[in-house]
């Protein structure tokens, strides 16, 4: 009776664990649906854009280095490279200053992935382009000036 | 929007694995008007994960300013050859899709 007893509770445990490892994995998409920042992709300065990403203390700095054309003939299609020397990324922003809504993209590096990422933006005119990261805490920028020859945005 | 990802990984001489993925998306920002003068509606990826194995390696989150057909590249530490990695995009709308590679 007691035998019989232990595996029902073992039994109902195990079963537990299945039922909850796929729920987190069925609500993992869903989270992460929720976590879209709208108030920081719809801000329309790159301060509003700072303040709805949790930004502080910003220090420009020499460890942030964008990889971006002088002059892009393409509005449409600018290449964006930003990486960093500093230790301990866990983010990484790109804004441009004078797109309507100044935040592109925002990464979230776990440990071991390198502060490294490449895309390519949209940029309505002539502008800076601006990469925020987060480093153990702290908040350093680097911006970069992008010509545009043909705006991107419009129709 | 089945086979929309082109994805590719490689063990680079550092050891570390680079990863770059082409996407095949509108990105409409919403903004734009077509020539009768009505809003394009908004259709842009919003969240793009990629995994190596069970560990997540990028989370992204994106704006309707990333150009169309988006490419992305980053790089990570602790991969090896033949790995999967596997990287999923969901839109404004709902639309989602998702490619695996074994990485080279």
């Amino acid at each position: 009776m007691n035998m019989k007893r232990r595996l029902f509770l073992k039994g109902t445990l195990a079963s537990t664990t299945i039922a909850l490892a796929a729920g987190a994995g069925l609500i993992t998409p869903q989270q992460l649906l929720a976590a879209w920042p709208e108030s920081a992709f719809g801000a329309k300065s790159v301060d509003d854009a700072y303040s709805a990403i949790g930004g502080g203390a910003r220090t420009p700095s020499d460890a942030v280095m964008i990889k971006a054309p002088q002059i892009a003939e393409n509005g449409a299609v600018v290449p964006i490279t930003v990486s960093s020397t500093l230790k301990g990324v866990t983010r990484i922003a790109i804004l441009v200053e004078k797109n309507a809504t100044p935040l592109v993209a925002l990464y979230q590096l776990p440990t071991g992935t390198h502060p490294y990422v490449s895309t390519r933006i949209k940029m309505g005119k002539t502008s800076n382009v601006i990469a925020m990261i987060e480093a153990e805490g702290a908040l350093y920028t680097a911006e970069k000036e992008v010509k545009v020859t043909i705006g991107g945005c419009g129709g | 929007m089945a086979g929309s990802i082109k994805i590719r990984a490689k063990i680079e001489s550092d050891g570390a694995c680079e990863v770059k993925a082409l996407i095949k998306h509108t990105m409409e920002t919403g903004m734009r008007k077509d020539k009768d003068g009505e809003k394009i509606p908004a259709k842009f990826i919003q969240e793009i994960l990629c995994k190596h194995g069970d560990k997540v390696v990028l989370e992204t989150n994106w704006g309707g300013a990333v150009s169309k057909n988006p490419y992305i590249s980053f790089r990570f530490d602790g991969a090896s050859k033949g790995d999967k990695i596997e990287l999923s995009w969901t839109d404004n709308t709902g639309e989602s899709d998702a490619a695996e590679a074994i990485i080279k």
